[in-house]
């Protein structure tokens, strides 16, 4: 199957000056577009409607607890890395309605609402996004039960991938094993090339729908020069990431680490905020709450994105299981390095550094998970 | 910014070729789980001060609700909200789908308030069973504490319903007080049986409990089964079954013969909220019913 | 005397007792038999006795005023009645009650503690069966004080 596709994907150049055939071909198709734009001093993912939405010539710096943006003269339109929140907010998203009963004179009767999937394209999601979707998937899809409302999604989004020009210092995807190279999961996937005066896309096709949208536009084949330039963006990318961490048996180590003198050294700085969990492409935890109407003839249930860091995420009666900010903690960082392995067979975490740029405190899970092996018994 | 693509217009065919098609799960979606399905309550008897028992019928008029001892539905209380209480009625016979719960929060206190003809939205059977058919051949020990017999009730049952398929059979009882004894005509036609014994003994007594006093494992010690050839299940607090297990496996017992069904917060009862993890399991889809042996490291530790 | 030396010898208590240590034991013992209802001990009383119940059951209990009699432990077959013997002042620290007709065996503290300091080696053995049976005791009751039941918070 991979075959097939490696081998009927074409790599086509596609200038700047025509991106707005691509945008116009898949607003064509019946598709909204979420993409990169510049708002409120960040990266937010937003509709767009042409090129011009997207943010030209910003850069971000990302280290653990701050992100700034900076407008320079270039023209790369991807010259940033992963954006505050992720693609999780159009698929997973953080609140709806899943069940509704209404009192009637037969009695109550209770339903599921039909899911809202309006036909969405992304244009811009990173390789550790990728990742990160394709772990959700699993999760919410492919279970003994699955998410309908995720589902219905799900199926009305095409993915235009976007191989990483540059890393951000937060940024881990190579040691976790999900960029900065796409390698599958997208409809189309770009490298944005910007070399002296040129400026160009390379753009690779992944299923029929990419083969069909690209067949529509000005693409010339590349040439090898073009493939080896495109092949250098990431590769610059990949050299400038500088954080890692090391898997090597670290779900076992993680799972034997119960009590490993660091957590509480975390513990002392960690304000169990749950900012990570919100920006984590990843975290899937969520809750529900009941309610009625003021008449009493409605009542529904609404699905609501929540966090292992909340101190009653953990109560049953009697007391929450798990109180201390050392416990939620090691919840965190152990579901996702460990046992996420042993559910789900992947890892949790995709590499992306969103929360140790969105921390308030800093704390850097790659840091934490070194100091837990190096702190962990013989 | 012109207005969003009228998804109206989407050519269907696109939607078929998207790179995520192919791991749709084909044919039937997985089984819609969050829709209630309506039940009307049948009878609410008060058991205890705090605990009482629901019998339930299907609203739509179906016969039987089948289900595996030891499994659990999350019932829901119109506005209130959800909870996951285990099954306590006979699975031999699931005419009426009984559970047993204590009134301890907003839930259940309204849940303690309902009336015959009201109605209850039920979701399930979830979660896993206890081992009914691996205990066969098998002398069996059931050891309870408090609300505990509640979710052991449907494995007794089974057994009782094939008694001549198992070796001894005891159920050991402990409750904080003789007040505290649940189904206590039950226990005592069970006592009344040649087959089977039925020891129960309470934390603190009164005057006039002439039964024995002290923890539930102190019965252990002397309960007739051969630990070569015995399954066990517990349920109660965390803190009786790790006490319990130590008893047990003091008489001889393999670790992966002595189950428990572990608790923890449930949302969904699917697997999909997160909420229910015990270390790397989840309660409501690889539990509630687990042997020993399979939990034995998180049940030692704090917080987990 | 002989039904004493193998009712004690096959006791789970002096399990791995030398002959010659379970013949001092037996020494000591007589046969007793408790009415329902008949006490056993009083509280303060002089423990000049233990027992090993064969048949019944006899309550640990205590008098409180506005409560009444609250039992705190149950003593069924196979299970020893009374350590206050083995420790100065050998007074029982609580009331004991047959609950039903009970059949002991009853054994002297006073000769088994002369025959004890007479035999420091037999003493011993009795004495490391003891702490290991009021251990078994302690940790059950520390159980209960758990209150693994208890109220919510």
């Amino acid at each position: 199957m991979a075959q097939e596709r490696a081998m009927a994907a074409q790599f086509g150049t596609l200038q700047r000056e025509h991106l707005d055939d691509l945008i116009g071909t898949v607003r064509n198709l019946g598709f909204r577009i979420i993409a990169p734009t510049l708002h409120d001093d960040a990266i937010c993912l937003e509709e767009i409607a042409s090129s011009s939405d997207l943010p030209c010539g910003v850069h971000d710096k990302q280290t653990p607890g701050a992100y700034r943006l900076k407008k320079s003269r270039d023209k790369a339109l991807f010259g940033y890395n992963v954006s505050p929140h992720s693609w999780k907010n159009f698929l997973h998203i953080p609140a709806e309605e899943i069940a509704v009963a209404e009192k009637g004179k037969n009695g109550l009767a209770m339903n599921a609402p039909v899911p809202v999937a309006p036909p969405t394209a992304f244009l811009g999601v990173r390789s550790c996004e990728l990742a990160a979707m394709a772990t959700q998937d699993t999760i919410l899809m492919h279970g003994p039960y699955a998410d309908a409302n995720y589902i219905a999604r799900r199926k009305a989004t095409l993915v235009i991938a976007v191989n990483c020009g540059q890393a951000a210092e937060n940024c881990f995807c190579v040691s976790m094993k999900t960029g900065p190279k796409v390698e599958a999961g997208y409809d189309l996937a770009l490298t944005e090339v910007l070399s002296g005066d040129k400026h160009y896309f390379l753009v690779e096709t992944g299923s029929d729908a990419g083969r069909r949208i690209a067949g529509k536009l000005p693409l010339k084949t590349a040439t090898k020069e073009e493939l080896a330039e495109a092949g250098a963006v990431w590769a610059k990318a990949a050299s400038q990431v500088t954080k890692t961490v090391n898997t090597d048996g670290l779900p076992e180590l993680l799972a034997a680490a119960t009590e490993n003198p660091h957590w509480d050294e975390v513990a002392a700085r960690c304000l169990t905020c749950g900012a990570c969990t919100m920006a984590c492409p990843t975290c899937f935890c969520m809750t529900t709450e009941d309610s009625a109407s003021l008449d009493g003839n409605r009542a529904n249930r609404v699905r609501r994105l929540d966090s292992c860091f909340s101190i009653d995420f953990s109560y049953i009666h009697g007391g929450s299981i798990r109180q201390s900010v050392k416990s939620r903690y090691r919840q965190w960082l152990t579901h996702k390095l460990s046992s996420w392995v042993e559910q789900f067979g992947t890892f949790g975490c995709c590499g992306c550094g969103r929360c140790i740029t969105w921390c308030p405190v800093g704390i850097d899970i790659t840091a934490e998970a070194a100091a837990i092996r190096a702190k962990a018994s013989r | 910014m012109t207005s969003s693509p009228n998804p109206a217009l989407t050519d269907p065919r696109i939607l078929q070729e998207l790179a995520v098609a192919a791991s749709i799960p084909q044919g039937e979606a997985a089984a819609p789980s969050m829709s209630p399905l309506p039940f009307r309550v049948h009878t609410s008897r008060q058991e205890t001060h705090d605990t009482f028992t629901l019998e339930l019928s299907p609203a739509s008029g179906a016969e039987k609700y089948p289900f595996k001892a030891g499994q659990f539905n999350m019932l829901y209380i119109y506005g209130v909200g959800e909870v996951p209480i285990s099954i306590s009625g006979d699975p031999v016979f699931p005419a009426m789908l009984i559970h047993t719960t204590r009134a301890v929060g907003a839930v259940t206190k309204a849940m303690k308030k309902l009336k015959k003809g009201d109605v209850v939205g039920v979701r399930g059977p979830f979660g896993t069973a206890w081992p009914v058919e691996r205990a066969l051949g098998n002398d069996v020990v059931l050891v309870a504490g408090g609300i505990g017999l509640a979710p052991l009730r449907p494995a007794l049952y089974s057994i009782l319903a094939n008694r001549e398929e198992y070796g001894s059979v005891a159920v050991l009882y402990g409750t904080r007080t003789k007040e505290d004894i649940l189904f206590r005509r039950e226990l005592e036609q069970w006592r009344s049986r040649l087959d089977l014994e039925v020891h129960a003994t309470v934390d603190r007594a009164t005057g006039s409990w002439r039964g024995n006093v002290g923890v539930v494992t102190t019965l252990i010690p002397k309960a007739p089964f051969d630990p070569h050839n015995t399954i066990a299940m517990v349920c109660g607090p965390e803190i009786m079954m790790r006490f319990t297990v130590i008893e047990l496996m003091k008489r001889g017992l393999e670790e992966s013969d002595i189950y428990v069904s572990m608790e923890r917060n449930m949302k969904c009862g699917v697997g999909l909220c997160g909420h229910c993890q015990l270390g790397p399991t989840f309660i409501c889809k690889n539990g509630p019913v687990y042997t020993y042996k399979e939990i034995k490291d998180l049940f030692r530790k704090r917080e987990i | 005397m002989d039904k004493f030396e193998q009712i004690i010898g096959e006791h789970p208590l002096f399990t791995g007792m030398d002959e010659k240590y379970l013949h001092l034991i037996v020494g000591c013992c007589s046969n007793v038999v408790f009415k329902p209802g008949e006490f056993v001990a009083h509280e303060g009383d002089k423990a000049d006795n233990f027992y090993l119940v064969r048949h019944g059951k006899v309550t640990v209990e205590t008098f409180a005023p506005g409560r009444g009699a609250v039992t705190i432990d149950t003593v069924v077959e196979g299970e020893v009645m009374g350590w206050s013997w083995m420790v100065a002042p050998y007074e029982a620290h609580f009331d004991a009650r047959a609950l039903e007709l009970t059949r002991a065996v009853k054994l002297d503290a006073a000769c088994l503690r002369k025959k004890m300091e007479d035999d420091p080696a037999f003493g011993f053995e009795v004495m490391k069966r003891f702490v290991g049976l009021i251990l078994r005791r302690l940790h059950y009751t520390r159980l209960q004080l758990l209150d693994w039941y208890g109220n919510d918070k």
